[in-house]
């Protein structure tokens, strides 16, 4: 087994002909500049929605590539090797979502100061959102883990995925748009960032466990 | 000595009892032809070995293995598990790096590579194989990594005459090693000596 090969395969293929990686970011690059054009040209209002919009754009663009995580090897028999390799299935489910996360919400981190731009935001405000979506992704790609591979053996559950992890998702919503929110008014923006942690931390134990379990129920 | 031993294996497939009480055993050096007509369980069973369904009841036992049961199989399915996105050196790399324990170099790859034919189109994409040779590719990987327990569903389908001859020599090399082969299979093995264990519709 090498846990190092699977990684670098897995983010190769997203980012290779076919795969997810270049529709994520295009898909979010898209939602943050047509906001602009929907709210008006109000710079002040811009800034305020800037943080939550970037957000609900990456928590959606990140469910695009979901549906793929562990389907595409479950069809071409590719997982029934994976779980030959000696690793435990958990270490699978790690390593998958850890390639899941740079290729899918690494670019979209990357691409998050132009769209501060398209929103108005300033250098602090940037910098902070910044912060959360690195405290945030790692949670909500092992999250979504869990739906992909629950929804594994279904065919078109790209929705199906959406409606299972979305509701899992919203605590890493709320706890990052209120630390953003905190700073804005003033307040300590250390707790909700903590929680933030808090809950990558969570999903980091409880997701491996839950997503190795379904992909085990596969025959 | 190494030996596969099953004993009254029963398997379930959607409410359906599909293997009922199968017992056999297959010792070291030894390959084993799994036949019977369609839908019979021939490939349930090479699962339920592998570990990759769930066994209702019944033991599926290595006696004197020394490593755990997800180190000492490979299993060549229906599917040839290669990504059409990869070359071919690309694909067998990545699985000879999974399967073994990371020691293998490049050379592993071209010579398992070699065996099966595949080294001159060792640079084009996968997705331009042919079927035959998709599963020679799969077939590659038997060669990367020592395992001495090989679960192979139909290995030959698609494959023509010359590739037939030099998978009965893979086989027959394995088998003299020690190894066993436990095949699904319609089709003659090309092994002398093989058994057969025949399953029954139920």
């Amino acid at each position: 087994m090498s846990l190092g090969a699977l990684f670098v395969r897995d983010v190769r293929l997203a980012w290779s002909a076919g795969g997810g990686g270049p529709v994520g970011v295009i898909f979010y690059l898209a939602v943050s500049a047509v906001a602009p054009f929907a709210l008006g040209p109000d710079l002040p209002l811009l800034a305020r929605l800037g943080p939550a919009l970037l957000w609900i754009a990456v928590l959606l663009a990140l469910l695009l590539g979901l549906e793929r995580l562990f389907q595409s090897d479950q069809e071409d028999g590719t997982l029934d090797q994976l779980r030959l390799g000696g690793a435990p299935l958990e270490l699978v489910v790690i390593v998958k979502a850890a390639a899941h996360w740079t290729a899918a919400a690494l670019p979209l981190i990357v691409a998050t100061p132009l769209a501060a731009i398209l929103l108005n935001l300033d250098g602090a405000t940037l910098a902070l959102t910044l912060v959360t979506f690195l405290l945030g992704t790692p949670a909500l790609a092992l999250i979504g883990s869990i739906g992909a591979a629950v929804a594994v053996s279904l065919r078109r559950a790209g929705v199906l995925i959406a409606i299972l992890v979305l509701p899992l998702s919203i605590p890493v919503l709320i706890f990052a748009v209120a630390a953003i929110e905190a700073a804005g008014a003033g307040r300590a923006v250390l707790p909700p960032l903590a929680l933030l942690g808090a809950l990558a931390l969570v999903s980091a134990v409880v997701a491996p466990i839950a997503a190795a379990a379904a992909l085990r129920e596969i025959d | 000595m190494k030996s596969l031993q099953v004993a009254e294996l029963c398997v379930d497939r959607g409410e359906r009892r599909v293997l009922d009480r199968v017992s056999f055993t297959v010792a070291a050096g030894r390959a084993c032809a799994v036949t019977g007509p369609n839908g019979v369980g021939k490939s349930t069973l090479l699962r339920a070995i592998a570990g990759l369904t769930g066994i209702e009841s019944g033991t599926v036992t290595f006696l004197n293995w020394d490593s755990e049961r997800a180190g000492a199989i490979h299993f060549v399915g229906h599917l040839d598990a290669v990504k059409p996105q990869f070359s071919v050196a690309e694909n067998a790399a990545f699985w000879c790096r999974w399967l073994g324990d990371g020691s293998a170099g490049e050379s592993v790859v071209e010579a398992a590579l070699d065996t099966v034919g595949l080294l001159h189109l060792a640079e084009m994409p996968a997705q331009f194989l042919s079927q035959g040779q998709r599963r020679r590719l799969a077939l590659a990987r038997l060669r990367m990594a020592p395992r001495p327990l090989w679960l192979l569903d139909e290995p030959t389908a698609g494959l023509d005459t010359a590739s037939r001859a030099t998978f009965a020599a893979m086989m027959a090399n394995h088998l003299a090693g020690g190894g066993l082969v436990l095949a699904a299979t319609h089709e003659p093995l090309g092994i002398d000596g093989a058994d057969e264990l025949r399953l029954a519709p139920s």
